[in-house]
């Protein structure tokens, strides 16, 4: 009796609890931080276009959410985490931001999601590419939107292994992420019957690529594949321009390569690069439409993060009216109950670990023959499924993903 | 019998000038003092702390730069060190207190920099600032290499613990007056180190290297017995810092920090004591405000300019450059 007694107390606590928590929007006011690298090496990636992107979702929506304001602070976090840390905690505890996005730089981002985790905020994160962010750093308090490293690193070498592309060079950046990147490419290829014939390994950051290019070449792979990012990347490839690598018949398989550093490459340079994006802004009409309406607001066409902070920000907005609440915790488990289908992504859902997966797309630069502008860039060559996209559960070393 | 009386009153007007300018120091500290005590009511702790971690930083920095003229361009490295020491201890001791964690931090810096100074302090001038540099950057590579302190991700989620096992710090007021404390301190061991005979001799040596040693001084032992000062505060600065924002990351040992100081310390006025404070305040005021602001796009080129400015137009800096007018106009 007594026990039954005590079930139900706790109970009716509990559903008091959770009512409590949905009552009503706080301070009738939907404040929403944006946080990114304004001026360093991801300007182009995330940066103040981010931000537009995230207006222009709040404007679509109409300003407000069940009559409470909507209103967006921003920072620069000058790729700095101290910087990322102290700003967020001074909205988090004293300007009473519900929901923070954006973020780039890993470290940034966890040391970010920690506060947030901390003080019970949302953060949707959107421009990062480590997968850590949702396996050993995952929080129930951040969303991890368009794509990760595993995305990347696993996405591009299974459809050249698949398309014929049989034996892999590998240039790495030496240090843990290359490492790992590394790894993941090698597994991979294996997997799928490919061979890796050799690898070398640069220091990072390297300025000069000659050397390393030179011996990928001289290997007579079939692939050679970067596992580097940023300026080390983007070197590797004005390199193996020079050295006329693709043109010589090697692919060149870049794992972590935005439309922004395309764009700046140059088809040229560029052409014949496969390469793996969450999405393209010229895939189809819906992309086409809203691309048009981003390019007449900053000029240039979105990256996959702009896109995936307007869906984001989007769909944070419609469960805080269909919940009636900006609570995390109830705002989070409605967006992961409720399917995404934007111009975004189809059918994307959000998992425990706070992983948002969705199809990805194998890309390949165009020529310039081909391209007919200067943001005219991508082939989208194959669809990769979701569900082989993204780091399975089974293999989550998320302390929310229930074994 | 007249001129006795005459140097008597000559000595009695210097001792009052002196006790006159010793009291107007004291209510100029005495303000300082109750500011940064009452800061906290008004102004954001943790943003506070920075201020103060960098403040440190810059002061142990001054001390080489400013008082025995050498310029290091690898104090990043004993930043970082102090950081990752500390933030490795108390995430992986259980029970340790956080007191502890720093001075550990401390200590692995004070030893690192007995290493460089041992090393760089054989070269002179722009020798001695790239053999710093170089050093440094083999501290940043292990950092980048070692998988303790993860990488580009850095080391996230340092937890603050409690000071003597009794005081809680992840209260922000607690740890901003545990740090003011620790700061205060160190402000006046080097007020003091400037002022003692030790310090003399540091400054014979900024002055005239060779003459120091002709006077006899073993000028080298001086300058190792800085730097290891100088590496031992800017360590204690790093490991407070990651106490402060629970983590510890590749930029306190990138090379940009070790720039920042320097701007930290030239702006506010190489050579005086509250010199690198006033830098450091201003500096990571700059940073945060246009960081918020419509200019955010801006902040390097702004800092940038800023240094230009201050080395070609005000060489002594905000701090060094007041007390000139002072001197000018109100003697």
């Amino acid at each position: 009796m007594t026990m039954i007694k005590k079930l139900l107390t706790s109970a009716v606590a509990s559903a008091l609890m959770v009512s409590g928590a949905q009552a009503e929007i706080s301070d009738n006011m939907v404040k929403m931080g944006y946080l990114a690298d304004m001026s360093g090496t991801y300007r182009d990636l995330a940066g103040p276009n981010g931000l537009k992107a995230m207006e222009m979702a709040i404007k679509d929506f109409g300003g407000s959410v069940k009559g409470a304001k909507i209103e967006v602070v921003s920072a620069d976090d000058r790729n700095s985490p101290d910087v990322a840390s102290s700003t967020v905690r001074r909205w988090v505890e004293n300007d009473k931001v519900d929901m923070i996005g954006g973020m780039v730089a890993s470290s940034v981002t966890i040391a970010a999601t920690k506060i947030l985790e901390e003080n019970n905020k949302l953060g949707i994160v959107s421009g990062s590419a480590a997968s850590s962010i949702t396996n050993e750093h995952c929080t129930p308090n951040h969303i991890h939107y368009v794509y990760d490293t595993y995305a990347l690193s696993i996405g591009t070498p299974t459809a050249i292994v698949q398309e014929g592309g049989k034996t892999w060079f590998i240039l790495t950046a030496d240090y843990a992420f290359g490492h790992a990147m590394e790894a993941d490419v090698t597994r991979v290829v294996e997997a799928n019957g490919g061979e890796v014939v050799g690898s070398i390994r640069h220091p990072f950051p390297t300025p000069d690529f000659s050397s390393f290019i030179l011996q990928a070449q001289a290997s007579g792979a079939d692939v050679i594949a970067l596992a580097n990012a940023g300026a080390d990347t983007t070197n590797a490839i004005n390199t193996a321009s020079e050295f006329g690598v693709t043109q010589g018949g090697q692919t060149l398989a870049a794992l972590v390569l935005f439309l922004s550093d395309v764009h700046a490459l140059g088809t040229d340079v560029a052409q014949g690069i496969q390469l793996t994006t969450g999405w393209y802004w010229d895939m189809n009409d819906e992309t086409r439409a809203w691309s048009d309406r981003f390019m007449e607001a900053t000029g240039a066409r979105p990256t996959m993060v702009h896109a995936g902070i307007y869906s984001s920000t989007m769909q944070y907005l419609k469960a805080v009216e269909a919940t009636n609440s900006d609570d995390s915790q109830t705002v989070r488990k409605y967006m992961m109950e409720h399917p995404i289908n934007d111009m975004f992504a189809k059918n994307g859902r959000i998992r425990e670990d706070g992983r948002m997966v969705h199809d990805m797309y194998l890309a390949e630069v165009k020529t310039p023959e081909e391209s007919s502008g200067e943001w005219d860039l991508y082939n989208i060559v194959r669809t990769i499924p979701a569900d082989e996209a993204f780091r399975p559960l089974s293999e989550s070393k998320c302390k929310l993903v229930s074994m | 019998m007249n001129e006795t009386v005459k140097q008597t009153d000559i000595q009695k007007a210097i001792l009052e000038q002196q006790q006159s300018e010793h009291r107007k120091k004291m209510i100029l500290n005495g303000v300082l003092l109750v500011l940064l005590l009452v800061a906290p009511l008004v102004m954001y702790p943790v943003f506070l702390m920075k201020i103060l971690c960098f403040a440190l930083f810059a002061v142990a920095f001054n001390l080489l730069l400013g008082y025995t003229g050498l310029l290091s361009f690898g104090h990043a490295a004993f930043l970082a060190t102090g950081g990752y020491t500390t933030g490795y201890l108390l995430s992986n001791v259980p029970g340790l207190s956080t007191e502890l964690g720093i001075l550990a931090g401390t200590l692995m810096a004070t030893v690192l920099g007995f290493g460089f100074a041992l090393l760089s302090i054989r070269r002179q001038g722009i020798y001695f600032a790239m053999v710093t540099l170089a050093l440094a950057q083999l501290v940043f590579f292990f950092f980048v290499q070692s998988s303790f302190t993860g990488g580009e991700d850095g080391m996230q989620g340092i937890p603050r613990g409690e000071l003597f096992g009794l005081i809680d710090l992840n209260d922000n007021l607690n740890l901003y007056y545990f740090i003011l404390v620790v700061f205060l301190a160190c402000y006046l061991l080097v007020q003091r180190t400037v002022g003692s005979p030790f310090g003399q001799v540091l400054n014979a040596i900024k002055q005239n290297e060779p003459r120091a040693i002709s006077l006899g001084y073993n000028v080298n032992r001086y300058k190792i017995l800085a730097f290891v000062i100088s590496a031992a505060l800017a360590g204690l600065a790093g490991s407070m810092k990651s106490v402060v924002f629970q983590l510890a990351s590749l930029n306190d040992a990138h090379w940009h920090t070790s720039g920042e100081v320097i701007l930290m310390t030239l702006v506010g006025g190489a050579g005086t004591l509250l010199g690198p404070v006033v830098g450091a305040t201003f500096v990571v005021n700059v940073e945060y405000q246009l960081a918020q602001g419509p200019l955010r796009d801006w902040v390097d080129p702004i800092l940038g300019g800023i240094f230009v400015l201050t080395v070609i137009a005000f060489r002594s800096g905000i701090v060094g450059e007041i007390q000139k007018f002072m001197r000018k106009n109100l003697s």
